[in-house]
């Protein structure tokens, strides 16, 4: 083993999750032991017991800060990072923990628990960016597997990741789908939603429904005018965009445009 | 003896958590599994929802099991409606849980138990020794979600899935290059249930009531009724009559027990097997017997086996239901809303997972309840380290922290779910 000192650490984090996006780690079959030969997988306790503390050169964090302890232990994993790489849509834009930002969280608490006293929170669930700075944010709800190599193969030869920004509906071209919008009236995120997932739900005869969060430039209004047309009501239009990435800006302005009783 | 061992984060669980085992004269007199992971508010997510929202919101729950919430809230919501699917669709139902069955239980075998009993800090590590074998379980796994990836999507939070059945059900012809594989997983699996066998094991049972699903023929997923080797046999409509929740101090998960006497219970592997080994597959029953397996397993060390059992079942039961597909006409029932209270059990990786829901007459949520099977095992976790961890107290203070870890990996237990922070505290008096 000599000269394993000399392979970049990386560091795997949980805050508030379901653990899908890091077990995409765990998922890539084909890869993950080529990977542990490129780095020292250092920090991963999904994986590992072992532990070996001290700076790592990535770190991968997966959840949404939903807790003070978390808001103060993010700051920790920041210092100790030279590169922050935050994956998924509960990193990226607070998931679907997010839906408590737009209600009572101490209601959501006495229905749920029944010693809400035992229970500490916040009020909020946010991005990771919106406590430190990030140096890349991976979408995706869960995030796309093969997306994740590409980030860290980029990172470890120190060039930009290749995660298109465009839309769905790109994705839908390439792959050839007919439009489910246009074909079936299906109503579709696609226009508005980021690339990343390959189209999977039109090519299962389903819209899209919005796991990457808002594309570059999205025109959200000129989409939900059109979905009405098709039939869907207010209230159906403002759940749409309040899903996995409800506090991702461009859903969330949308969905409160739609939102006439304030229930998201 | 006054002494204090702490592991701040138990590794290798889905999700984080707190252990508290209290020694006073060399007797254990407790052990506390607290789980600390943030509160997730699901099931305050959901009131307001449509119903067809359900099983997207829901696979949200968990990374590593979310056909399991998807299918308990589909049954639960079908169940409402009385929707009964054609025999088509409910086998592709069974195929697609196979296939969780499959990623989830040879990601525990190989990644996160297997080290326990080979001496490793995980199955990376691990690989440096035993390559081929960490291999094969790698590919073995990845089997298993490529039956998720053709049937529902992808691996993680599958997308094909709907009340009433499927957005798109596969042609014949598209299970061609799926059924190579399963033929190949077939040998793997029953290459697992061996070497799993040839392990080696401390002698600890203990008298569990065991409570899984039972169905006339079948080796359970999403149907039956719920039993107990005590005499349970009840129907998912009567589950909150005969189990409670109560929620304990330090822990964002609820703990489950029997209402009327306050007793713990097991779901999971072991539970499904002691009640059902009748119901496997021949070759399953073969291997089974073959790695040392009686009809009862009460060795909670033993789940590894166990699982491989489980694995060889779902990957035979795949097979079986590729060959026999027949294309249904549609891949779904339509469904009219309608106001009513309907629930669903059916068996996660990690066993018992129970739904109950109560809808508005437009479709609309007006409560959920979730029970899933870590918080229905927690107690059940906290008595075996009470019971099993007073004959490992002469072992060395790591030894005998890895011993308590390896006590609560056991039961795969997903903390995600159950609601996180393993913390490890050995107090000594």
């Amino acid at each position: 083993m000599t000269g394993r000192h000399k392979r970049p650490r990386l560091a795997v984090w949980k805050f508030a999750s379901c653990d899908g996006c890091q077990l995409s780690l765990l998922d890539c079959e084909d890869e993950i032991l080529a990977l542990a030969e490129a780095v020292d997988i250092a920090y991963f306790p999904e994986a590992t017991r072992s532990e070996i503390s001290g700076h790592y050169d990535i770190s991968l964090v997966e959840g949404s800060i939903t807790t003070a302890h978390d808001a103060v232990r993010i700051q920790e994993v920041r210092r100790r990072s030279t590169k922050l790489i935050v994956i998924g849509a509960c990193a990226t834009s607070g998931g679907i923990q997010a839906l408590r930002n737009f209600s009572d969280v101490k209601e959501y608490t006495r229905i749920v628990y029944a010693r809400p006293d035992y229970i500490e929170t916040l009020a909020t669930s946010t991005p990771i960016s919106d406590h430190v700075r990030v140096d890349f944010e991976l979408r995706g709800c869960p995030i796309n597997k093969h997306q994740l190599v590409e980030v860290l193969g980029a990172f470890l030869v120190g060039r930009r990741p290749a995660t298109p920004a465009h839309s769905v509906c790109v994705e839908c071209k390439l792959k050839g789908n007919a439009c489910v919008m246009v074909a079936h009236d299906a109503p579709c995120l696609g226009p508005v939603t980021h690339a990343g997932c390959g189209a999977l739900c039109p090519s299962y005869n389903r819209g899209c429904y919005g796991c990457f969060g808002p594309k570059e430039t999205p025109n959200a209004p000129a989409l939900s005018a059109k979905l009405s047309e098709l039939g869907m009501d207010q209230r159906a239009l403002a759940r749409l965009y309040s899903t996995f990435n409800a506090n991702a800006d461009a859903f969330r302005q949308e969905s409160e445009r739609h939102d006439q009783d304030g229930q998201g | 003896m006054t002494k204090t061992v702490k592991v701040d984060v138990l590794a290798r669980v889905e999700g984080e958590g707190g252990l508290k085992v209290t020694i006073r004269d060399g007797v254990v007199r407790s052990a506390e599994l607290n789980i600390f992971e943030p509160p997730r508010f699901f099931e305050a997510f959901l009131r307001g929802r449509d119903f067809s929202e359900a099983p997207d919101i829901v696979a949200r729950i968990c990374g590593i099991c979310p056909v399991a919430y998807q299918m308990s809230a589909v049954h639960a919501l079908e169940n409402i409606h009385g929707v009964t699917l054609s025999p088509q669709l409910r086998a592709l139902r069974r195929l697609l849980y196979c296939g969780e069955w499959i990623e989830s239980h040879v990601l525990h075998i190989y990644m996160l138990h297997a080290p326990d009993f080979l001496g490793y800090a995980g199955g990376v590590e691990m690989a440096r020794d035993h390559g081929d074998l960490v291999r094969q379980g790698l590919q073995l796994k990845k089997v298993g979600n490529e039956i998720l990836n053709f049937l529902g999507g992808r691996e993680i939070h599958p997308i094909n899935v709907r009340v009433g059945g499927f957005h798109r059900a596969p042609r014949k012809k598209e299970f061609a290059p799926l059924a190579e594989r399963l033929k190949w997983a077939r040998d793997a699996a029953l290459a697992t249930v061996h070497w799993a066998g040839t392990l080696e094991f401390p002698e600890r049972e203990r008298d569990y009531t065991f409570v899984a699903l039972r169905h006339d023929q079948e080796y359970p997923f999403n149907e039956g009724r719920i039993v107990s080797n005590r005499g349970l046999d009840i129907s998912a409509d009567d589950y909150d009559k005969h189990f409670e929740e109560i929620h304990v101090p330090q822990s964002t998960a609820l703990h489950s027990r029997f209402r009327d006497t306050g007793a713990a219970y097991l779901v999971g592997p072991l539970a499904r097997y002691s009640l059902n080994f009748d119901r496997l597959s021949p070759l399953a029953q073969e291997a089974a017997r073959a790695a040392g397996l009686e009809r009862t397993c009460r060795n909670p060390y033993r789940s590894i086996i166990v699982r491989a059992v489980e694995t060889l079942y779902a990957v035979d039961e795949a097979l079986r239901v590729i060959e026999a597909y027949e294309e249904p006409d549609r891949s779904f029932v339509a469904i009219e809303p309608r106001k009513g209270e309907g629930c669903a059990a059916t068996e996660a990786p990690r066993g018992l997972l129970y739904h109950r829901y109560r809808l508005e007459k437009d479709g609309t949520i007006a409560e959920a309840q979730i029970v899933p099977p870590t918080s229905q095992n927690q107690a059940s976790v906290e008595e075996d380290l009470v019971e099993f961890i007073g004959g490992f107290l002469d072992l060395p203070e790591e030894a005998l922290r890895h011993r308590c870890e390896q006590t609560v990996r056991n039961y795969d237990p997903c903390i995600s779910c159950a609601t996180h922070f393993l913390r490890l505290d050995i107090d000594r008096g």
